[in-house]
């Protein structure tokens, strides 16, 4: 069973009275455990796959399935259940709740789920060691720089194990070095956790990572490969 | 259980991200509710006083008296049971603070005017704390016993009639067979009132003395009970009615007075609409205040609802928020508001305006009376009214659309 099954996807926004066809037919899986890069000029409907694929946009035809659940006719409150229990989010900006401090950021999602508090900050401590935050724990995003923010981001997105993490142009507002950084722990926690990743960027470097590399042009699939990951 | 603890700690932490507006709504929550109870509280002591003065004027909590009386209140209608077997029939009933009185229409006459009045004959040893005549306030002395001879009348009627303290005045009035009964008394006392009409309506004799001018023998006007609470005197008066028979009438006070009953009904609303009428004001900014801070917030709404907070933990969030903000005014409020009436222990003296204010029963001391149903009654309203208030923004926020939240700039 794919982690992600699309088949036939179609979304269409509406700019006046001009249609944009963001996601054209599109039909694709992705295996439990790959890494995948979606890439595609601005304007392609990499974002709008990736938010189609997480539940928070929602196709107009087409279905969605994750981890062999059909997901686009589901309403709100199970789409947050489903995004809570089985999906983690790497957002490009605005990736952190400002008034919440570096470990509560990584138990926000935990104390959502009902995680108790003693083995949430257990985790948390960890994870946040893990990524080269410790001593960071009790600061504000406001008081880290980006590319500390980013990496509380992804520990917030893997802290409870979800078996996919969507990451949107993560590297986007990051040095190169940061950038290197980051996709090496996505790298470590796909090889070592068989965390499922699905990173949308139009960043070369990136896309050096990924094993599978998608194409889209405008709203279309034009181009599925293998590749080596570097 | 754990989503509500981060809903408080997202919530408190919200409410101090813009310090300057919190603190402007704050000290607006924290002025409304001052002035909510402050005003309330001075509304309901004018009140309380009227309706006490009021009672001690009738005077009790429970009247006995003539069926006929209250259509004509004069000695045609005596009580039909001697004072002798009243008093045997309360004892037995164990019926604690009471008196009985004679209480006719009189005319009282110094040597240069002459006024009608209202004749009470008293019993001043049981009478003593019950009605309005305080030893303290009376110029000269008070009467020493239902036989003393000597009249005690109010100030202002020594001064309408020309007459002091030692001089005497002619009491004028009819016995039961229509004739005039009428005695000189001396002055012994004048007495004060909180309310000048008062001291023009009532004079004060002895009730022996009284009921010897009358030729009436033992026979009372009226018997009158004083209980712990003026607003719950149902007892009270199922007690005196059980120890009497249906030759009387047994009343309670807000029956005898039905003005000072509607009085205590009217502050009743009074309060609630004053406190509505603030609340009103102050939602106004509430609900701005509310609408700006989510309206700030749109991306970190979108973010917590993409990774998987429900629309209604988002809804509860921005309410807790209100609520945390109407509890610390409310809160600082109401304790401010004590601080205020406190000191006011005494009175404010509101002689100044006093004159005019007479004419309503209302006494020349103001004392604010902060009642706990007043305090509670403004919280109440507040938080419920807030929490109402704060629906709308409460439901816009939670019905944002993740991505397009997140897309706001």
């Amino acid at each position: 069973m794919p982690a992600v099954r699309c088949i036939d996807v179609c979304r269409t926004y509406y700019q006046g009275e001009q249609a944009i066809h963001a996601l054209d037919h599109v039909t694709l899986d992705i295996a439990d455990g790959d890494f995948v890069c979606l890439s595609a000029p601005s304007g392609g409907g990499k974002t709008t796959l990736l938010n189609t694929i997480g539940g928070l946009d929602r196709p107009d035809s087409g279905e969605v399935h994750i981890a062999g659940r059909r997901i686009d006719r589901l309403g709100k409150g199970e789409l947050a259940d489903l995004r809570l229990a089985n999906i983690g989010f790497v957002f490009q900006a605005f990736n952190l709740i400002p008034v919440l401090t570096a470990r509560e950021n990584v138990e926000f999602v935990m104390q959502v789920q009902g995680v108790p508090g003693a083995e949430r900050a257990q985790r948390a401590g960890e994870i946040l060691a893990e990524v080269g935050l410790a001593g960071l724990e009790d600061r504000l995003p406001a008081d880290m720089s980006g590319g500390q923010q980013q990496r509380v981001a992804v520990t917030r997105a893997i802290v409870s194990g979800p078996a996919l993490v969507l990451a949107d142009e993560p590297t986007a507002n990051l040095d190169s070095h940061s950038a290197d950084e980051l996709m090496g722990l996505f790298v470590h926690l796909n090889e070592h956790h068989g965390t499922t990743f699905v990173i949308a960027t139009h960043d070369q470097r990136v896309m050096a990572y990924a094993r599978r590399l998608v194409r889209l042009l405008d709203g279309r699939v034009v181009e599925d490969v293998e590749q080596r990951a570097g | 259980m754990h989503v509500v603890a981060i809903l408080f700690r997202l919530a408190w932490r919200n409410l101090w991200r813009n310090r300057r507006r919190t603190g402007i709504m704050l000290a607006a929550i924290v002025v409304g509710t001052w002035a909510m109870i402050f005003m309330t509280a001075l509304m309901r002591g004018m009140v309380n006083e009227m309706v006490r003065d009021g009672i001690e004027a009738l005077p009790g909590h429970v009247q006995v008296h003539h069926p006929a009386f209250r259509d004509d209140p004069s000695i045609a209608n005596l009580l039909p049971i001697g004072d002798g077997e009243l008093e045997q029939r309360f004892e037995a009933a164990g019926l604690g603070r009471g008196a009985t009185r004679v209480r006719v229409p009189a005319v009282v006459t110094s040597e240069y005017d002459s006024r009608g009045v209202t004749l009470l004959g008293i019993d001043p040893e049981a009478e003593a704390g019950m009605t309005f005549v305080d030893e303290d306030e009376v110029e000269g002395r008070f009467l020493d016993g239902v036989n003393d001879s000597g009249i005690v009348i109010g100030a202002r009627l020594a001064d309408t009639l020309e007459t002091g303290l030692g001089k005497r005045v002619v009491v004028m009035t009819q016995d039961p067979d229509n004739e005039i009964a009428d005695r000189g008394f001396r002055i012994v006392g004048l007495f004060s009132a909180s309310v000048a009409a008062v001291e023009e309506a009532y004079v004060f004799i002895g009730k022996g003395t009284a009921q010897e001018l009358l030729g009436i023998g033992d026979a009372v006007s009226e018997a009158f009970f004083v209980g712990p609470d003026y607003r719950h005197v149902e007892d009270l008066r199922a007690r005196v009615a059980a120890a009497l028979d249906e030759r009387v009438v047994v009343e309670a006070w807000y029956e005898v007075d039905s003005y000072l009953a509607t009085m205590l009904g009217v502050m009743d609303g009074f309060a609630l609409v004053w406190i509505i009428v603030i609340f009103l004001a102050l939602s106004f900014g509430l609900v701005n205040t509310l609408v700006m801070a989510v309206f700030e917030r749109v991306r970190e709404i979108g973010l917590m609802l993409a990774l998987g907070m429900r629309p209604r933990n988002i809804l509860g969030q921005v309410v807790i928020e209100s609520l945390l903000l109407l509890v610390i005014g409310l809160a600082t409020g109401t304790l401010l508001s004590w601080l205020t009436v406190l000191p006011l222990d005494d009175g404010i003296d509101i002689s100044a305006v006093g004159e005019g204010m007479e004419m309503w029963g209302v006494a020349s001391t103001l004392y604010p009376e902060l009642a706990p149903g007043d305090v509670v009654l403004a919280n109440v309203v507040v938080l419920v009214l807030g929490f109402l208030a704060s629906l709308s923004p409460a439901w816009r926020a939670a019905h944002y659309e993740p991505v397009a939240a997140m897309r706001k700039i």
